[in-house]
């Protein structure tokens, strides 16, 4: 039985890996960016786990500005990727421009929030 | 002879009842003079400068104190040597002839008047600033006066009357020169000054509409005076950071308005209280510390005491106590304000208020009797019911105008506050030991509290304590004491202090030691007993030791207060106190340096796999548009964006909000504009692509 379950396992993350290969390149890119700010807000965590949360809101603001600005990333490429039947008349260069106008607006307040 | 060509009473009663704080002011007297002589001969016997010279000569021959003939000469020597030399300036040339004045040193040959003269002429030509024309002209009219028969002219005098004219203001100030807009009150002290001396010495060339125009200037800037609450007025500057202080400016106006006075024909009409004002000020310095003050008061007090348009008088007293026990006569003094006898007049006591009952008089119209040997006038009888306490008395002068020719003015009532004493009799003075419940009597004495007394007495805790007794003034009603302090003093030193209350008919306190046994500490023992009984108007005030009372209270339980410890060094009271350690808020506990840096690293460590897998990934900017209509938009936008994140990034470091957020609009507009664009473009690019 447990043999059978591993076998399962790989055989899914097999059939993942080859349906992602196949996925456009634009959206790859957005995918990476999005781990790449995961990452960032995992290590801050982890730091905080390690010497305290001392200026809280240092720590909030770094950590919300990596988990919004992967957050603004998922919905660009919700809106960019055109399997999405439901954004097939939204231009791909204006779901770029919201995620551009939103990351500054984030940012602006995450800046000043970081004291 | 008719009644009417008796006295004639000239009452120059003034229109502003002066209802402000009772206040006395007195005339310059000797104590004046020794501390002239402290502030004004110089130490090693010579002066700075000739300014400083002549402030104090002036001071001194004002004050009719003699100078010391060494110290003339050093002085003359150096008022030669300026007036002889052709390339002093106009302000020492000024004060070289003012001191001369003073001093009346010989010039022999080494001076030539002509020289002098020709010198201050040119100034007076070449004169740009309100200072230049004044020790110019001032500089003439004091060769004038030192060497008469000298020839000198101003020139063209009502061109020089014109051209420092220009300077005045609408509001009554004058600027120092038309390149300076700044305008002082202290210029216009100046600026009077040296236009009479303009007038005096051209008297018939000036025109009248002019010198009216002047008089017009003068009452404005009597507009613009300024008041305290005693009735005293003064000049000030409205700026902050003016260079002259209240008397200089004031000292400034009056040396003016008197020189102006003096040198035209028609009087001056000024408004009387606030010359009297202006005196009192003036007298309300006191003795100034600084020798520019003094010299400031008392040249400013001459001009007032001889003028032209009205002299001030003061109405002083030596002493604002009454001793009802000694009898002694109250005394006043009306003197001009340097001191000088008064012109015929007569005193009265309009009024005399109690502090007590605010809104009867106690004495009313009273005349004051003269005493020519001492030029005092003095009240000697008082009324009946005049009893001990604080007054205030309201003085009004007449004027004899029968035989005088100057101006007089005085205040309309002067209001003094006067303080009566007498001897206070203490009657019924006995202290007495009681017991709590019933009230009776266990031990009674009669004190004598004139001298000590040796009264023993003892009480437990469950007793009282009475002290009473009568305190009648000499009119023979009740007096209320300020102090009544009941003190008593344990054998180790620590002390209680109680306060005696009066009531309608006698003063009583009351211990009762059982509601008194904490604030005793539970010492039992022996107490010294101390009554105090002061009043300003007690001329018998007393302390005296009664006794002891040997007390006998109960024992201290544990949470009972400790008695504070008695030093025996009676001023260490006054020594430091322990020292405050303060607790402050414990800083947080931040991490180690290198933690916080070995994170850094880490937080790098994300992007750099974002910039390995992009390249992984075969990300490009092959797409970035070539052609230079397209690439120009494309560029900025990515500028655009780089500069707001530079901006975020100066905003932590350095801006606020508000600034950010004007740049941020900015910016953004703009980033709204070529993004529009390059997205718009991009975007066609793809739909040709797609149709294609």
């Amino acid at each position: 039985m447990v043999k059978s379950t591993t076998k399962d396992a790989q055989d899914l993350f097999h059939s993942l890996r080859s349906a992602y290969v196949a996925t456009p390149t634009n959206l790859k890119i957005i995918d990476l960016y999005v781990c790449f700010a995961v990452f960032t807000a995992l290590i801050q965590v982890a730091y905080m786990a390690l010497v305290g949360s001392f200026p809280f809101n240092s720590f909030l603001s770094g950590v919300l500005s990596c988990i919004g600005t992967a957050v603004l990333a998922v919905c660009l490429r919700i809106q960019v990727n055109k399997e999405n039947k439901e954004f097939k008349d939204l231009a791909p260069e204006r779901a770029f421009a919201d995620f551009v106008l939103c990351n500054l607006v984030l940012h602006l307040v995450i800046i000043n929030f970081l004291g | 002879m008719m009644a009417g060509s008796g006295l004639r009473f000239l009452v120059l009663i003034l229109a502003v009842a002066i209802c402000g704080a009772a206040s006395v002011f007195q005339p310059i007297s000797d104590s004046h003079r020794s501390a002239a002589v402290d502030v004004f001969l110089p130490v090693d016997g010579s002066y700075k400068s000739l300014g400083e010279a002549y402030e104090a000569l002036k001071t001194l021959e004002i004050l009719g104190i003699d100078k010391k003939s060494d110290l003339s000469s050093a002085t003359c020597e150096n008022v030669v040597k300026v007036l002889g030399s052709s390339s002093s300036t106009l302000k020492d040339a000024f004060y070289a002839l003012s001191v001369n004045g003073i001093l009346k040193c010989k010039t022999g040959e080494a001076v030539l008047l002509k020289d002098i003269v020709s010198q201050l002429q040119a100034g007076v030509k070449g004169a740009k600033s309100l200072l230049d024309f004044y020790y110019s002209v001032r500089g003439l009219v004091l060769v004038k006066e030192q060497f008469p028969g000298t020839v000198l002219s101003i020139g063209d005098a009502e061109a020089v009357f014109r051209s420092i004219k220009t300077l005045s203001q609408t509001d009554g100030r004058w600027r120092y020169s038309s390149n300076n807009p700044e305008s002082s009150t202290f210029a216009a002290g100046l600026a009077f000054e040296t236009l009479a001396g303009v007038i005096s010495l051209a008297p018939s060339e000036i025109d009248q509409s002019l010198i009216q125009t002047l008089k017009t200037g003068i009452l404005k800037l009597f507009d613009g005076i300024q008041k305290y609450d005693d009735g005293t007025f003064y000049f000030d500057e409205k700026s902050v950071d003016a260079s002259q202080g209240p008397i200089s400016t004031t000292a400034s106006v009056i040396k003016g308005i008197t020189s102006f006075a003096a040198s035209e024909s028609t009087g001056l009409n000024l408004p009387g209280d606030k010359i009297v004002g202006l005196a009192k000020f003036l007298l309300g310095v006191g003795i100034p510390g600084d020798a520019k003050d003094f010299f400031n008061q008392i040249d400013a007090l001459a001009c007032l005491e001889d003028n032209r348009f009205s002299v001030p008088l003061i109405l002083s007293l030596p002493s604002t106590v009454i001793s009802l026990s000694k009898k002694e006569p109250l005394k006043v003094k009306v003197s001009t304000v340097l001191g000088s006898t008064a012109p015929a007049l007569s005193v009265k006591l309009a009024q005399a208020i109690s502090s007590r009952t605010k809104d009867s008089s106690v004495i009313n119209n009273q005349e004051l009797k003269f005493d020519a040997d001492s030029a005092t006038y003095f009240l000697d009888s008082f009324p009946k019911n005049f009893d001990v306490g604080k007054y205030t008395f309201i003085f009004e002068i007449v004027l004899d105008d029968s035989a005088n020719e100057k101006v007089y003015i005085t205040e309309a009532q002067t209001k003094v506050p006067i303080a009566a004493t007498g001897v206070i009799s203490i009657e019924n003075a006995e202290i007495a030991v009681l017991d709590s419940d019933i009230g009776s009597v266990e031990s009674q004495k009669k004190l004598d509290l004139t001298k000590d007394g040796a009264v023993a007495l003892s009480a437990n805790h469950l007793q009282k304590l009475r002290l009473s007794f009568q305190l009648t003034s000499p009119l023979g009603h009740v007096f209320k004491p300020h102090q009544a302090f009941f003190k008593l003093k344990h054998e180790s030193q620590v002390e209680h202090i109680f306060l005696v209350k009066t009531s309608a008919k006698k003063s009583e306190l009351v211990l009762d030691f059982l509601g008194l046994v904490e604030k005793l500490y539970y010492l039992s023992g022996k107490y010294e007993i101390q009554l105090t009984i002061g009043d300003a108007s007690m001329e018998n005030s007393l302390l005296s030791n009664i006794g002891h009372i040997e007390l006998d209270l109960p024992e201290r339980p544990e949470k009972a207060p400790r008695p504070p410890v008695q030093s025996t060094e009676p001023l260490s009271r006054y020594g430091p106190k322990a020292e405050i350690s303060h607790i402050f808020r414990i800083p947080e506990k931040l991490p180690a340096k290198q933690l916080s840096l070995v994170f850094l690293g880490l937080i790098v460590l994300p992007f750099i796999g974002f910039l390995i897998g992009l390249t992984q990934l075969g990300a490009n900017i092959k797409s970035f548009p070539s052609s230079a209509g397209s690439a120009i938009p494309a560029l900025l936008f990515h500028v655009g964006i780089a500069a707001v994140l530079l901006l975020y990034v100066l905003f932590w470091w350095k801006l606020d909000l508000f600034t950010t957020l004007k740049g941020v609009s900015l910016l953004g507009v703009f980033l709204l504009f070529v993004g529009h664009r390059t997205l718009s473009q991009l975007a066609a690019a793809s739909n040709k692509l797609k149709s294609a």
